[in-house]
């Protein structure tokens, strides 16, 4: 079997007294859409942030693609890495933020070429020519030259896509995507990463949109008080969750 | 074809209304003008105050040596302030707690003691350390070593004092116009994989910038006052330059005018040049930015702010 392209074991999280993760397995196999669903204060939204390492994990280990997240494990003792290490790490998992997170000084198209410029090294006209190409992927190309001011809540996470997926990630995270926006641009978000979905991109999505959840998703992980409560395929999840826990989440959002 | 209207267009009468009358407001509108005459023509006619002296001392050559003297003073100790105040800000927001201590603890001390104090401090500073120099630390063994006072002219001490208590203000703007940049910010860079000095120098920095730059013009302008006190340790800027010769000439209040008109005119040329760059900064920071071209390096520092 192939290496998982997220492999969690026992993650624990604090922040200070808050013990916000107690405990998570999961793993995610490359070419799946991990779709996490659970009430707000679950941890779902921090797991996916150990997963990158913008929050430091506690305790238990956390691979991307077989490697240890933030740490080097040698002689069965951790040692951090440095803040380059983490930086080349994070290069192969895309995220996107429940607020879009754009450069506001910056125009669409520098937004784009910022990192694939200095991390990767693309000269300066090859990272445009990609810019674009993404932004005709997500229906914006027209707007390479706008700030992120003048772009709708939509248009802008729509560019935040772009912008993560011209490092050419091979995991993208999803956090909430789609809760900072007006209802009637919500579909072109989803449209959007329904299509990377089925090029075959690894994904873990955090939402609220059961119905992104049922259609898009390989697996669906419920999670509640820093657990995963229940984990399997959407349609079986939402149809008949085995647990009490999921059941009561389940039955409030559907 | 456009529809006839439902209704007849129909001459409307304009309201002639009798507007209500604010006798306060003229009362104390009259009352005041006359003030404004009666203290215009006591100043005008007191015979004490020689008004030629104004014209005839204001382009004097010791009075421009001193406009000159106060514009050094102010734009070498305003670049010192900025680099010592930018390390201070980084300092504070460093993870190393020696360094965050010693920011906070330098602030603390300058901008809780009186510029006046310090600046006399440091023009005294030759009494107790008669020579400054580099020596190893720890040992008496000394590298470099000249006599205070060669090097602590009233002019450098004025820099000294001036620059190092503004650096203690300009930290708190700079670490300000920093933690202004939201968190989501640092965040996306470092999921895209910029490394920490990266981010800063190209998603944080400048998105502080405009946010310090109106904070920084008024401590550019509060300095151009400030240095007034320079005169204390025998500087001859503007202030120190008026003393000189109403010293001799008795004419105190005519060249006190004389140095307020220049005071005025420095203060009023920085404001508007502060509310110039304001504008531009702030154009761009709704989005609306008109200069786009990339070819001009003005063009360039003002989108940064876009």
């Amino acid at each position: 079997m192939s290496t998982p392209a997220v492999l969690a074991r026992q993650v624990h999280k604090n922040f200070g007294p808050n013990h916000v993760l107690r405990g998570i397995d999961l793993e995610v196999a490359p070419g799946q859409v991990q779709v996490i669903v659970g009430p707000s204060g679950s941890g779902k939204s921090t797991f996916l942030r150990c997963i990158n390492h913008l929050e430091r994990i506690d305790a238990g280990r956390l691979y991307v693609d077989g490697e240890l997240v933030g740490y080097r494990e040698v002689h069965g003792k951790l040692h951090e890495l440095r803040p380059q290490e983490v930086a080349r790490q994070r290069v192969r998992t895309g995220m996107v933020f429940q607020h879009f997170n754009l450069f506001s000084h910056m125009t669409v198209t520098q937004n784009i070429i910022e990192a694939p410029r200095h991390v990767r090294g693309l000269s300066k006209s090859d990272a445009v020519t990609l810019a674009h190409d993404l932004l005709a992927q997500v229906g914006l190309a027209d707007k390479a030259d706008a700030y992120p001011a003048e772009l709708s809540g939509g248009q802008q996470q729509r560019v935040a896509i772009a912008r993560a997926l011209a490092m050419e990630p091979k995991l993208m995270l999803f956090d909430e995507p789609t809760s900072a926006l007006d209802p009637e641009l919500v579909g072109d978000v989803l449209a959007v990463m329904r299509s990377l979905a089925e090029g075959g991109m690894t994904m873990v999505v955090v939402t609220h949109e059961m119905g992104f959840a049922r259609d898009v998703g390989d697996a669906l992980v419920v999670m509640a008080d820093g657990r995963v409560v229940e984990q399997g395929p959407p349609r079986e999840v939402l149809a008949n969750p085995s647990t009490e826990r999921a059941a009561k989440f389940l039955a409030r959002v559907n | 074809m456009t529809a006839p209207a439902t209704q007849p267009a129909e001459e409307v009468e304009a309201i002639r209304a009798v507007p209500v009358r604010h006798p306060g407001r003229t009362v104390a509108g009259v009352v005041l003008l006359l003030l404004i005459v009666w203290v215009a023509i006591t100043v005008a006619g007191n015979e004490q105050f020689d008004f030629g002296a104004i014209p005839e001392y204001l382009f004097d050559p010791v009075v421009l040596s001193g406009v000159r003297l106060t514009i050094v003073l102010t734009v070498v100790s305003m670049v010192l302030g900025l680099v010592v105040g930018v390390i201070a800000a980084i300092g504070r927001l460093s993870e190393n707690p020696v360094l965050r201590w010693v920011a906070g603890a330098y602030i603390w001390l300058f901008r809780g003691t009186p510029v006046l104090v310090q600046l006399v401090f440091w023009f005294n500073i030759g009494i107790v350390f008669p020579t400054v120099g580099i020596s190893v630390p720890f040992t008496d063994i000394s590298l470099v070593s000249v006599e205070s006072n060669s090097v602590v002219t009233p002019v450098n001490a004025a820099i000294l004092g001036l620059g190092l208590n503004s650096g203690a203000y300009i930290a708190e703007i700079v670490r300000g116009g920093i933690t202004s940049v939201g968190r989501g910010q640092v965040e996306a860079a470092a999921a895209l994989g910029l490394d920490p000095r990266r981010t800063m120098r190209r998603i944080v920095l400048p998105q502080a910038i405009p946010v310090a730059v109106p904070p920084l013009g008024n401590e550019f302008v509060s300095m151009l006052k400030y240095s007034a006190l320079a005169s204390v340790i025998a500087v001859q800027e503007l202030l120190g330059s008026v003393e000189t010769i109403y010293s001799v000439n008795l004419r105190t209040l005519e060249l006190l005018v004389v140095a307020s008109i220049w005071y005025l005119a420095l203060t009023t040329l920085f404001s508007g040049l502060q509310s110039l760059l304001e504008r531009r900064l702030s154009r761009g920071r709704t989005g609306i930015v008109t200069v786009r071209s990339s070819r001009f390096s003005l063009s360039r520092l003002w989108r940064w702010s876009a």
